[in-house]
């Protein structure tokens, strides 16, 4: 059954292939349909796989001999195990949710662009896939690429707007940043290995002991890759303006999916980073920095779409410092609940923009300080976004508590200040989503009396999923219970098991003690909801005394002006070396010398034409010295 | 120094002294007379050499009725040095200059070589007789003979259809 | 005398007569220097005719080796003879039309 594998990332290319040749022909509830069944097929197939695996069925299934050369060989195959199963449930059933999501949000645009978004959709599902499925290095960087590109699309989707392109750009360039060093590190791979096959160079590195610095610059060049993809310092700046794009696409792309890549690389080279500590330490501390930096600035952003991006960019680096700190298994169930709330979230605030008729001089109202008091309008939108709200922040017993915390206590077993940072984050997590609530519900609403005419909830093609991811945002968290609700509870834990033997061999978890733990959940579940409770507080009637952030707040709303740093220091250098380049060497230089060979040509004829004087005396002369010449190299130069 | 030797010198003298004043006399007049004087000399090395056919009819055809034809068309067109044009003083410089290079070049490209030892034969010597001259002609070099003399009535048509006054 | 005499002598002339080429302007002036290149070179035909009649007559006393060079100056006069009549034409019909016998006006080549 596993050798139907490749079926998996087949179909929705399938429909990526029909949706985009036929954009022009192809109605609107077809391409809806096409786009959505596509991601339907692949997640049946997927759940039947998750079944096999659970019996044990793992493998690599060989399609066919993608790249041989002399002595390496890297093969066109698929992975089919624990790890990439779970992802590949994920990418489907939220994939597939979001899909029918956005047949009701996009159907204002023209069939030809409906179908555009579908295609593009599509190929993003199939890429990803290949990422999460593939067995080798290389064809995850085939997956990793391809999500690259559609993230460029679909954030540009709308690309007569001169704005978003450059989001769009924006997001590409600093994706190959990462894809750079992702590169470098594969090269790296293949001289050390011979092979990129996962198996292989697991086996090899935990076997044949390979030098410490050579795997500390490998899997430093692989994290640069996943900072890159996954929105971390340095290169995080994309993502925020990278909202540029439809919902959805945030949803999907950005939340739930392609910026986990960097987390599943890791998770997948597990080994490599355990048999690199300083790496994995470097590791946690770009996360641990990235979640208290985004948190920072998500408290002072007003845009509704913004908050949730910097609180993305927040939550991946609690990813990161769940893998940073070896708790493999807690990032990956990170993984899944931040995909579960996040999708949710950005859905929700979908619904929101949806349901807010677009404010005079066009564009959507995202604006959080004109909206408020639409608990009233949107009842389902207001339960599941609350619901979302209160996973993120950390609250039992939705899911979000879990997996935060499993990570918060792996990481106060390596080093508590670790913890009573990453608590912090915590808190300004809850607090900033808190924010958002009651400004977005609670309250007055704060817009046109006309807007409010219209305001309205949204069609159950877009309610439905928000009720179905809210469901799993609430009790997904039981798939991953601690040990110390019950002996053997951790049901992800035990599934994963097999993927994280090797590091957990070689460097095993120091276990908290159970009272240890207990205090420390009791700790951070009362600091949380105290701070939920300030900012409900706090922001519940929100009024827009239009006062002007100063100080603090004001360096926190600029994003700590970390976009005109690198504007600085990288974009004004580069541009007057170009710009050098073009007006000296290019100019000057090149042109001077192709176009003075021309000049020279013309001058020099226009000398040569007065020989040609019409006097045949002249002439005679001529031959005269010609003959002359001719005597002289004859006679005497031979 | 025999009297052969001296005969020689002293017509080469001649000879490129007149050839001299032939290019460097202002007047055309003059240009002509000297040439004449030019092909009786050189005429004198034909007879010192014993070809004598070839000294007469230098004599005759050269200096008798070409020389004539040019004394013919430069009274014609009345010239005399005042109405000489004059070349450019660097083309003339220029010229002179190409001119004695060649002179130089080829001297100096054929003076060492062996085959100039070879004696010449003066004085005597059967194959410069009209007798013999003649049986060669007529026998071995009919046909080029035959067609010199169309060669002669083509020229005189072309003369004739040039010199023709305007239609 | 040797065949070197001869050589020179000729070369001297022929190089004599590119000079009044070159140096002239007058077309009648730079005939008769073309005349005196042909001359030089007939001197130099006869000589080596010489030449190759003595080589051969310490041989064969009754040969008649380098008479066709005697005969081809013979020709060479026959063809100078025709040219020069049907080049005086053409002088005397220039003459006729610009009234002046400069070749610095014969400058059509330029076009």
């Amino acid at each position: 059954m596993n050798k139907f594998v490749f079926l998996i990332p087949l179909i929705p290319l399938i429909g990526f292939l029909i949706n985009g040749l036929g954009r022009s022909v192809i109605s609107k509830s077809f391409a809806g349909i096409l786009g959505c069944g596509t991601v339907l097929a692949s997640f049946i197939l997927s759940i039947i796989l998750f079944l096999n695996v659970r019996n044990g069925h793992t493998g690599v299934e060989y399609l066919y001999n993608f790249i041989s050369f002399e002595t390496l060989h890297i093969p066109f195959a698929f992975q089919v195990d624990q790890l990439s199963v779970i992802f590949l449930l994920i990418i489907t059933g939220i994939g597939f949710l979001i899909h029918v999501y956005s047949t009701a949000y996009m159907h204002g645009e023209n069939s030809a662009d409906y179908a555009r978004y579908f295609a593009y959709l599509n190929l993003f599902v199939f890429s990803m896939l290949l990422l999460v499925l593939g067995a080798n290095y290389v064809i995850m960087f085939l997956g990793w690429e391809g999500v690259g590109l559609c993230s460029y699309l679909l954030i540009g989707y709308w690309f007569r707007n001169t704005e978003y392109n450059n989001a769009a750009k924006k997001a590409f360039v600093m994706n190959r940043i990462g894809d750079f060093g992702f590169l470098l590190a594969v090269f790296w791979i293949i001289k050390v290995f011979g092979t990129t096959d996962y198996v292989d160079v697991f086996a090899k590195a935990s076997s044949a002991p390979v030098n410490v610095a050579v795997l500390t610059g490998i899997t430093l060049l692989l994290l640069l890759g996943a900072t890159g993809k996954s929105a971390q310092i340095p290169l995080y700046t994309w993502l925020p303006d990278a909202m540029a794009g439809p919902t959805p696409v945030s949803a999907l792309i950005h939340a739930a999916t392609m910026v986990t890549a960097g987390i599943y690389m890791i998770a997948r080279s597990n080994i490599l980073y355990t048999l690199a500590p300083t790496s994995q330490a470097v590791v946690a501390v770009v996360g641990l920095a990235t979640a208290i930096l985004a948190a920072t600035i998500a408290l002072k952003q007003n845009d509704i779409k913004k908050v949730l991006a910097y609180s993305t960019v927040s939550q991946l680096g609690y990813m990161f410092l769940g893998l940073g700190v070896g708790a493999y298994t807690a990032s990956v169930f990170h993984v899944m609940t931040h995909a579960f709330f996040k999708a949710l979230l950005f859905l929700g605030a979908g619904s929101v923009i949806h349901a807010i008729p677009p404010i005079i001089g066009g564009g959507q109202e995202q604006d959080i300080r004109r909206m408020g008091g639409l608990k009233k309008y949107l009842p389902v939108t207001h339960i599941t976004f609350l619901l979302a709200c209160l996973a993120i922040a950390g609250i039992p017993p939705f899911s979000g508590f879990f997996s935060k915390d499993e990570i918060l206590i792996s990481a106060y077993s390596r080093s508590p200040v670790l913890y009573w940072i990453g608590l912090g984050g915590s808190l300004i997590t809850a607090f900033y989503m808190f924010r958002l609530y009651a400004m977005t519900f609670l309250g007055k609403y704060r817009g046109t009396a006309q807007q409010e005419h219209h305001l309205h909830e949204s069609p159950p093609a877009m309610t439905i999923p928000l009720v179905i991811l809210a469901i799993l945002a609430a009790i997904g968290g039981f798939l991953g219970l601690p040990e110390i609700f019950a002996p053997d509870s951790n049901w992800l834990e035990h599934f994963l098991s097999p993927i994280f033997a090797g590091s957990e061999k070689i460097s095993p978890a120091i276990p908290v003690a159970h009272n240890t733990e207990y205090v420390l959940l009791a700790i951070t579940v009362v600091l949380v909801v105290i701070c939920t409770v300030w900012a409900t507080a706090r922001f519940r009637n929100y009024s827009d005394k239009g006062v002007e952030e100063k100080g603090l707040g004001k360096f926190l709303q600029n994003k700590w002006h970390v976009d005109e740093f690198y504007d600085a220091i990288i974009n004004k250098p580069l541009r007057a070396i170009s710009g050098f380049l073009n007006s000296v060497v290019e100019r000057s230089g090149i042109d001077g010398i192709v176009n003075g060979v021309g000049r020279f040509v013309i001058y020099g004829s226009r000398q040569l034409r007065l020989i040609q004087n019409g006097q045949v005396g002249a002439y005679i002369l001529m031959m005269v010295v010609a003959t002359l010449f001719f005597f002289i190299i004859q006679l005497f130069l031979k | 120094m025999g009297i052969t030797q001296i005969l020689f010198w002293f017509l080469t003298a001649l000879v490129l002294g007149s050839a001299l004043m032939v290019i460097f006399s202002k007047n055309p007049v003059h240009s002509v007379l000297w040439l004449i004087v030019t092909f009786f000399c050189i005429s004198g090395h034909y007879i010192l050499l014993n070809a004598q056919f070839l000294a007469i009819v230098n004599v005759i055809v050269y200096a008798g009725a070409i020389m004539v034809l040019f004394l013919f068309v430069v009274m014609l067109m009345n010239l005399n040095a005042e109405t000489e044009p004059q070349k450019n003083k660097w083309l003339k410089f220029a010229g002179a200059i190409a001119g004695s290079s060649l002179l130089l070049v080829l001297v100096a490209a054929l003076k060492d070589t062996d085959a100039m030892r070879q004696e010449v034969l003066l004085k005597t010597g059967d194959i410069g007789l009209i007798h013999n001259l003649g049986m060669v002609l007529f026998r071995d070099y009919l046909l080029p003979f035959e067609i010199s003399s169309v060669l002669f009535l083509s020229a005189m048509v072309g003369t004739v259809v040039i010199g023709k006054k305007g239609d | 005398m040797t065949i070197n005499h001869y050589i020179f002598l000729s070369v001297a002339l022929f190089c004599i007569g590119i000079v009044g080429v070159l140096t002239r302007r007058n077309a009648i002036v730079i005939f008769m220097s073309i005349e005196l290149m042909l001359n030089a070179v007939n001197i130099l035909l006869v000589a080596f005719s010489k030449m190759h009649y003595l080589a051969a007559k310490v041989i064969n006393p009754a040969t008649q080796t380098g008479i066709d060079g005697q005969l081809f100056v013979f020709f060479i006069m026959v063809v100078a003879a025709a040219e020069v009549s049907v080049g005086l034409a053409i002088i005397v019909m220039m003459y006729r039309n610009i009234h002046s016998v400069d070749v610095n006006f014969l400058n059509r080549l330029k076009h």
